[in-house]
């Protein structure tokens, strides 16, 4: 097990494995989407209140996990990256910093779509809506310290530290927020809490979610590669790896 | 002989950086002029009427607070960083978290603490009334050590950059945020007449928390950026 | 006392250097010599804990400086670069400061230190009105005022005068005889003694 963990986190090897893996993730990611989809969009009935504007939490809902999700990860492969120094960790943080910035920003503006129909407005102050936000900025602000050191692992070691210190923040913002929100608006009705969701509906639901997973975990791959021959431009695995390459 | 005395370097650190606090009067001045003015413009801009300004006096305080003391905190480590004393302190025997808190304590005693005093003439000019001024003095004392802690985590985190003073408002801003909300509330509903326990005990819980994460976290950063 | 194992380090995602093996014992001084650029202010802020190598240990009487910073840290002094001198505080406030802390008394007052570089009448001066030779000779006071064993010195000659020298030289000696290890970077040649006087030369 050791062992293994070892060989995969040399860059090498990860390097060489993530590339063959890439094309099969990439094919279980658009099979799971046109899957997800089509349940969702075409066999899915419309819901018996707001009509087909629901099917946008087909997107909104997965988007929404993801976000959170990807922090976790980023946060915990920066904390690895952190201790024990290992540079995969730091690449993978690095990594997934923008996808989960992009599903953040995904979950609010479909949020938002989904608000005009369902409230009449673009936007509402509600808890969901505004803990994402603040996920956003938590995001932004990662983003902006990994891209603003001269040195790319001090720079990420700084960004792992910022995002453990989210992490902490999180469940506090979170409480906050909710808080604050019913202080201020009474019970509003929640959206995740329909009180029973139909399987035909659930269905497609999770297959989305997994296809979201999935998309993450090729996207995830294909910018670490990237990042790893940015970072490592000078170490002798990335010419033998271009030389197979030719 | 070898001893080394906790105490000894934290109070050092502390009488140190509140001498060049005192020296540099101007840079502790600065922010809190920057606070009283920003509180003035809001009747100005908004309307000076007493029933709008009563609703918005919790709110617009503490974010004035809030900008004020993110002006005053790169003080906390951007000039020690710049001649060299940080590589000294972090160098000398005396723990990087003890060097964080006494730096911590001094900031907060030189921008957190003139806030509160400042604090109840600007709750008079947003027509606060009396019976809030008290929860205001209480939420400003809890909240903004918080402010300074959690800040210094960010400051340790910039301090190295060289355009790290924008970047600091954007990483620090966030994790305000939970302070902000509590500490304006129990304002808000004290001038409601309602009870504010609750959000005092929040206030003072983020605070615990933060006096023993902070610390740790900052060290951390501080040795990332002194690199 | 200071020993290195295959040491190396980067700078952005360039090797400084690697592959180093030092051995320093005690009451020798190591000048390290090299071009501008290759390396040799990064390797005495690695040496002193101050930067993380990017591969290798370094041991300080065989223990890794990582694993017991405490010890490590009363027992070297670095000066770098930077003086690490408040320009708002006078000479005497400085070290003042840097006595506080220190983990050990010294033979030497904040006053004598100061009179040893011959500082006297500057002594409550801020910091900002001296020139900048004086303000390094304050912060080459700070070697009285601790007695730390390994003295990491990066440039300690630029800008003192031709006196000042003389002392600083004169401390080097004192130190090395005393059992204590310096090591220095100087583009200055220092009058040493061969069989103390240990040479690198980085980047060749």
């Amino acid at each position: 097990m050791w062992y293994w963990l070892h060989r995969f986190s040399s860059p090498a090897y990860f390097y060489r494995f993530a590339g063959k893996a890439i094309p099969w993730l990439a094919a279980i990611t658009g099979l799971l989407l046109l899957a997800g989809l089509y349940g969702g969009l075409v066999l899915a009935p419309a819901d018996y209140q707001q009509g087909d504007s629901y099917r946008i939490i087909f997107i909104h809902v997965p988007s929404a996990w993801m976000s959170l999700f990807i922090y976790m990860v980023m946060a915990t492969a920066g904390g690895i990256g952190l201790i024990w120094h290992i540079k995969l960790a730091e690449v993978i943080a690095a990594s997934s910093a923008p996808i989960g910035a992009s599903f953040t920003f995904i979950a609010l503006a479909t949020g938002s779509l989904w608000g005009k129909p369902m409230w009449g407005t673009w936007w509402v102050w509600d808890a969901r809506l505004t803990s994402e936000l603040i996920l956003l900025f938590l995001y932004f602000g990662v983003i902006a310290l990994q891209s603003a050191g001269e040195d790319k692992r001090t720079a990420s070691r700084a960004s792992a530290i910022l995002a453990l210190v989210g992490v902490i923040n999180i469940p506090i913002i979170h409480f906050s927020v909710e808080w604050w929100n019913t202080l201020h608006q009474g019970a509003t009705v929640s959206k995740m809490d329909a009180p029973s969701i139909h399987t035909s509906m659930l269905v497609p639901l999770l297959i989305m979610a997994v296809a979201c997973k999935f998309y993450y975990a090729t996207s995830l791959l294909m910018r670490a590669r990237a990042e790893l021959l940015d970072r490592e431009h000078n170490s002798h695995w990335i010419r033998d790896a271009l030389k197979n390459h030719e | 002989m070898r001893y080394f005395s906790l105490s000894k370097a934290f109070m050092a650190i502390l009488s140190r950086d509140l001498l060049l606090a005192l020296r540099r009067r101007s840079e502790v001045v600065n922010p809190l002029l920057f606070f009283v003015i920003v509180v003035t413009l809001f009747p100005l801009a908004i309307s000076p009427s007493q029933a709008v300004l009563q609703t918005l006096a919790p709110g617009i305080i503490w974010v004035a607070a809030l900008l004020s003391t993110l002006l005053s905190l790169e003080r906390m480590f951007r000039s020690d960083f710049e001649d060299g004393s940080l590589e000294q302190l972090l160098l000398s025997p005396c723990p990087p978290t003890v060097v964080v808190l006494a730096k911590v304590l001094a900031h907060w005693l030189v921008s957190g603490l003139p806030l509160l005093l400042i604090a109840p003439l600007l709750g008079v000019f947003l027509a606060l009334p009396t019976a809030a001024i008290p929860t205001l003095l209480f939420t400003l004392a809890l909240g903004t050590p918080v402010l300074s802690l959690v800040g210094a985590i960010g400051v340790a985190l910039t301090v190295g950059l060289r355009r790290g003073g924008a970047l600091l408002s954007l990483l620090v801003l966030p994790l305000y945020l939970p302070v902000l909300i509590f500490a304006a509330n129990a304002v808000a509903a004290s001038a409601d007449g309602l009870a504010v326990t609750g959000q005092l005990y929040f206030l003072g819980g983020l605070l615990l928390l933060s006096c023993s994460l902070a610390p740790l976290a900052a060290a951390a950063a501080l040795k990332i950026s002194i690199h | 006392m200071l020993r290195t194992i295959d040491l190396g380090c980067e700078r952005g995602d360039r090797i400084l250097f690697s592959g180093l093996n030092l051995q320093l014992n005690a009451g020798e001084i190591l000048q390290i010599h090299g071009a501008n650029g290759c390396g040799k202010t990064t390797l005495l802020r690695t040496l002193c804990g101050l930067t993380r190598p990017a591969t290798g240990k370094i041991f300080w009487q065989d223990l890794d400086i990582r694993d017991d910073e405490s010890t490590f840290s009363e027992d070297v002094i670095h000066i770098g670069h930077h003086d690490g001198i408040k320009h708002e505080l006078s000479a005497a406030e400085n070290l003042h400061f840097a006595l506080a802390l220190s983990a050990t008394t010294p033979e030497f007052d904040v006053t004598q230190a100061l009179a040893h570089f011959g500082l006297t009448a500057q002594t409550h001066l801020p910091a900002y009105v001296l020139s900048a030779g004086q303000r390094r000779r304050v912060a080459l006071s700070r070697l009285l005022l601790n007695n730390a064993r390994l003295w990491v010195l990066d440039e300690p000659f630029t800008a003192l005068d031709k006196d000042s020298i003389g002392v600083m030289e004169d401390m080097l000696h004192q130190h090395a005889s005393k059992g204590g290890c310096v090591v220095i970077t100087s583009h200055h040649s220092i009058p040493l003694a061969p069989d103390i006087h240990r040479e690198l030369q980085l980047g060749t």
